[in-house]
C-alpha cells in the first residue's frame, strides 16, 4: 500500500487515482487500505466510504477469478440484452454485482461499453464478445468452466 | 528529437516526416479502434505481419494501423493503398489470400468486398460504398490516415498548425470572435454557443482559469468521443490548447470515462508526446505562452457527464452536481473561471481556425453550423458513426446512409439524445436534424446517440429502459430526481408487467412535469423526456398494455408467450436441448410442446429453431389467452 501512496501527492484530487490502482492492484479495495488512505490524504475513513461507494468502479469485496461485464447499452437492451443477462445469472447462479461461492466467476453490467454496432456485447477478463445470442454466451461460459 | 520551438520548426519537421517516410508499393490499413479488437481485428494484425515477413515483403508493403472508420459492422476491415480496396468482416485465414492476390497480383478478392445484400452489386472501393457516399467526414475522416499512437502521422496532416497560426498571428479575441462567427455550438447536448462560452470565461478577472474536456461519453448508445479520442487524440489536445489561449487558462483536464480504455490508453500516450515536442508545457512553440493537460478517469457515474459533477469528481469528491449560478465560467474547478466543452466540439476547433469561420458558416443549418456525428445504432443494417452536415433529414441518415431497417422490418421510431432525449416517430422522418428541430419534437440533438427502433421494439419498454437508467444513475442529492424517476419507473415496470391501471397514464405525466421542472440538474431535468414523448407519439401502446395487457411489439415478457406452431415443427430436438429449464418437450420427428407454467420466456427455442422452419412464434393478447386456455385445457385431458 505504502508503494502505492507514495506515487501521489498528499492532496484530495489523487482520492480517485489511488482508488483507481488499488483496485487494479487488489482487484478490489481492502478495508484496510481506507485507513492508509484516509491518513495519507487526512480524509476521513467514512468520507472514503462515501465516495469509493459512490462510484461504480470500486469493490468492497474480491471479484471472482474470471470477471463479466455484460452491456446493458440502449443499442444492446433492444438486440437482446436483458435475455443475455438473465441467461448468464441462471447458468452462474448469482446476480449482477455478485460472485459464485467459489470465487470462479462475478458478473456485472454496464451501461454502454461504446461498441454500439456490433451488440450485445460482453467482456470476459478483458475480451470481447460480440453479436452475442442466449446460445453463444452459453457455449462461451461452458469454455470457461471447462478451463477450470 | 529536440522541441519545436517555432513555427518554422513545425513547419519544417511536418516537410522531414513527408520526405522521410520511405515509399511503399501497397499501404494496408487496418482499423483498430475498440469495436475493431472487439472483433478481432488484432488476430488481423498478427496475421498480416507474419505472412509479410514470411515472404520477405516488409519493406514493400506497409501495415498501418488506425482507429476506427466508422463502419463498425464490418469489422474487421482493411482498406488497400493504392488501389482503395476495401475488404470487410475478416478472418485470420483470409490473409495468406489476400497478400497473394492482391498485394502481389493485384487481383481483387470478390467473396470480402462490401455488398449491401445479395441482389446489389459489390463494392472495391471504400468511398463508393452508399454508407460513406452521403457524408461529410470533417472530424472523422482523418482516422483512415492516421496512426493514433504517433505523433507525426497527425503533424504530417498540417496537425498543430492551427495551434502555431494562433500563438503567432492571433490574439485570444481575435481566436474568441473566429470561433463565434463560425458558429460553432457545443457538442454535449445543449448546443451553447461555444466562442460565447469562451468569452465569458475570457472576461472573468482571475489569476488561474482552467479548461475540461468533457469525455465522460455516459449516453448509453453514443460513442463518436470514443472514437475521436481513440483514433485523431491530438485533434482534441491541439483544439484544447488553443481554447485554453483565447481563455487564459494554464491547466487542463481530459475527463474520460473508465469504460473507455483504449481512449484513456491513446490519450496518455499523446499527452507525452504533446509534451515531449513542445505543444505543452512551458513556452508552447517557443511562444510564452504555457498550458498543460492532466488526464482523469471516470469512476463509473453516469451524472459525471454533467459539468458541475465533472468538477467535483476531478477535486475528489462524490460526482454531485450543484446550484448554476454561479456558473463554472464564474467559479468552477476549486472556485475558479472553468471552461468545459466536450470532445467533439474540443476536435471542431483546429478544423475552424485553419479553415477560417467563413469556411465553416457555410456548412450546415441556419442556427446549426458545421457537421455532427451520430452513432446510427439499433436495428439498422449500416450501423456506425456517422459524419454529417446539419440540417441533413434524420430520413437521409437512417435509410441513404444507414440502408434501412434490418431483415425488412418496419421503422418505428428513432431514438436521439439518449437518456435526456425523446424517440421521433415514423411520421417525423423529414424532420431535419439541428438543435432546434430535434427539440420541438420534443426531443435533443443530446451528444449524438441515434437508435432505431422497429416494430420488434415496445415503446413502454424504451420509456421503461431509460428510466430505469435515469432512476439508478440519479445521484440522490434531490428528491425531485431520486424520488420521483424512482415513481415512475414503478409505474412503467408495472404497465410492462400486465398490471396497469387507468390512470397510470395521467399520473406519468404528472410525474414528468413534476421532475423536470423541480430538478437540481440537466439529469433530472431531461430524464422524464423518454417518457414524455412516448406518450406523445405512441400512446396506443400505452393503452394496449393497461386495457387489453397485451405489448403489440410481442417484446414484454410478461404480456407474451413462445408458442411452437404444431404444423410447422419438424421435431428436430434442437430448441428441447436448448431449453435452460427443461421446459420442451417431444421426441424426434414430433411436434415439440413448450410447458408454459416452466417457460422462463428467454427466446432460445425461437434463436436455434432452424430459419427454414421458423416454428416457433411469439403471441401477446387475446391471441396468447387463447394458446393458454387450450394448454391447460389438453392438461387437464391428460
Amino acid at each position: 500500500m505504502d508503494i502505492i501512496l507514495k506515487r501521489y501527492k498528499t492532496e484530495r484530487k489523487e482520492l480517485i487515482h489511488i482508488l483507481h490502482e488499488v483496485q487494479k492492484e487488489y482487484g478490489y479495495i481492502p478495508v484496510e487500505s481506507v485507513s492508509a488512505i484516509s491518513k495519507y490524504l487526512r480524509i476521513s475513513e467514512s468520507e472514503i466510504f462515501g465516495i469509493l461507494t459512490f462510484y461504480k468502479a470500486f469493490t468492497l469485496e474480491p471479484r471472482g477469478k474470471h470477471h463479466i461485464t455484460i452491456c446493458m447499452g440502449t443499442a444492446c437492451h433492444i438486440r437482446g440484452a436483458p435475455k443475455i443477462l438473465e441467461e448468464v445469472q441462471r447458468q452462474l447462479g448469482i446476480d449482477a454485482g455478485e460472485t459464485t461461492p467459489d470465487r470462479m466467476f462475478s458478473l456485472e453490467t454496464v451501461n454502454c461499453l461504446g461498441c454500439c454496432a456490433i451488440g450485445p456485447v460482453a467482456v470476459i477478463d478483458g475480451n470481447y464478445y460480440s453479436n452475442i445470442t442466449t446460445k453463444k454466451i452459453n457455449s462461451i461460459i461452458k469454455e470457461y468452466k471447462k478451463i477450470e | 528529437m529536440k522541441k519545436i520551438n517555432s513555427p518554422d520548426k513545425l513547419i519544417e519537421w511536418r516537410r522531414r516526416i513527408i520526405s522521410e517516410t520511405p515509399s511503399y508499393e501497397k499501404t494496408i490499413v487496418i482499423s483498430s479502434g475498440t469495436c475493431g479488437q472487439a472483433s478481432g481485428s488484432l488476430q488481423i494484425i498478427e496475421a498480416f505481419t507474419q505472412e509479410l515477413e514470411k515472404r520477405g515483403l516488409e519493406t514493400k508493403v506497409r501495415i498501418k494501423i488506425t482507429g476506427c472508420h466508422g463502419f463498425c459492422e464490418m469489422e474487421p476491415n482493411v482498406i488497400i493503398y493504392p488501389d482503395e480496396i476495401y475488404y470487410i468482416k475478416l478472418k485470420p485465414k483470409d490473409i495468406p489470400e489476400i497478400i497473394e492476390k492482391t498485394i502481389l497480383e493485384d487481383k481483387i478478392i470478390p467473396s470480402l468486398l462490401y455488398q449491401f445484400s445479395e441482389a446489389s452489386p459489390k463494392v472495391s472501393k471504400l468511398r463508393e460504398i452508399p454508407f460513406y457516399k452521403k457524408q461529410m467526414r470533417l472530424l472523422t475522416g482523418n482516422n483512415i490516415e492516421i496512426n493514433p499512437t504517433s505523433i507525426e502521422d497527425y503533424v504530417a496532416l498540417d496537425g498543430y498548425q492551427a495551434l502555431s497560426k494562433v500563438l503567432f498571428n492571433m490574439t485570444s479575441e481575435e481566436v474568441i470572435a473566429e470561433i463565434k462567427n463560425s458558429g460553432l455550438r457545443g457538442r454535449g447536448g445543449a448546443g451553447f454557443p461555444t466562442g460565447r462560452k469562451w468569452e465569458i470565461c475570457h472576461k472573468v478577472d482571475s489569476d488561474v482559469k482552467y479548461i475540461i474536456c468533457n469525455a465522460d461519453e455516459g449516453d448509453p448508445g453514443a460513442y463518436m468521443d470514443r472514437s475521436l479520442l481513440e483514433g485523431n487524440p491530438h485533434s482534441v489536445i491541439e483544439g484544447m490548447i488553443i481554447g485554453a489561449y483565447a481563455i487564459g487558462a494554464s491547466e487542463g483536464f481530459i475527463y474520460v470515462r473508465m469504460e473507455y480504455p483504449l481512449a484513456v490508453k491513446h490519450v496518455m500516450t499523446a499527452l507525452e508526446q504533446a509534451k515531449k515536442f513542445g505543444f505543452l508545457g512551458e513556452s508552447i512553440l517557443g511562444s510564452e505562452f504555457r498550458f498543460d493537460i492532466h488526464l482523469v478517469q471516470g469512476a463509473g457515474a453516469f451524472v459525471s457527464g454533467e459539468e458541475t459533477s465533472l468538477m467535483a469528481s476531478i477535486e475528489g469528491r462524490r460526482a454531485f452536481p450543484s446550484q448554476r449560478p454561479p456558473f463554472p465560467a464564474q467559479k468552477g474547478l476549486w472556485g475558479k473561471p472553468t471552461n468545459i466543452n466536450n470532445v467533439e466540439t474540443w476536435a471542431n476547433v483546429p478544423l475552424i481556425v485553419n479553415n477560417s469561420a467563413d469556411w465553416y458558416s457555410q456548412i450546415g443549418a441556419e442556427t446549426s453550423k458545421g457537421t455532427k456525428i451520430f452513432s446510427l445504432v439499433g436495428k439498422i443494417n449500416n450501423t456506425g458513426l456517422v459524419e454529417v452536415p446539419m440540417g441533413i433529414t434524420l430520413k437521409e441518415i437512417i435509410f441513404d446512409i444507414g440502408g434501412g431497417i434490418k431483415n425488412d422490418k418496419k421503422f418505428k421510431a428513432v431514438q436521439t439524445g439518449g437518456p435526456s432525449g425523446g424517440c421521433i416517430p415514423k411520421k417525423m422522418l423529414s424532420l431535419q436534424v439541428d438543435y432546434e428541430s430535434l427539440t420541438q419534437a420534443g426531443s435533443i440533438m443530446g451528444s449524438g446517440g441515434m437508435i432505431v427502433m422497429d416494430e420488434d421494439t415496445c415503446m413502454v419498454d424504451v420509456a421503461r429502459y431509460f428510466l430505469n437508467f435515469t432512476q439508478e444513475e440519479s445521484c440522490g442529492k434531490c428528491v425531485p430526481c431520486r424520488v420521483g424517476t424512482r415513481q415512475m419507473v414503478n409505474i412503467l415496470t408495472r404497465i410492462t408487467q400486465g398490471k396497469g391501471e387507468e390512470d397510470d397514464l395521467k399520473k406519468l405525466e404528472e410525474l414528468a412535469m413534476t421532475v423536470e421542472s423541480t430538478s437540481l440538474c440537466g439529469l433530472g431535468q431531461t430524464a422524464p423526456n423518454p417518457v414524455i414523448t412516448t406518450i406523445r407519439y405512441f400512446r396506443d401502446e400505452y393503452e394496449a398494455h393497461i386495457k387489453r395487457k397485451s405489448c403489440p411489439a410481442l417484446s414484454c415478457k410478461d404480456l407474451i408467450i413462445y408458442y411452437i406452431e404444431p404444423d410447422k415443427c419438424i421435431g428436430c430436438m434442437l430448441c428441447k436441448k436448448n431449453c435452460p429449464v427443461g421446459a420442451i418437450s417431444g421426441i424426434r420427428k414430433e411436434v415439440h410442446i413448450i410447458e408454459q407454467s416452466a417457460c422462463v420466456k428467454c427466446g432460445v427455442c425461437m434463436d436455434v429453431c432452424p430459419s427454414k422452419v421458423k416454428a416457433v412464434s411469439k403471441y401477446t393478447g387475446r391471441k396468447k389467452d387463447k394458446i393458454l386456455k387450450n394448454d391447460s385445457g389438453n392438461r387437464m385431458k391428460k
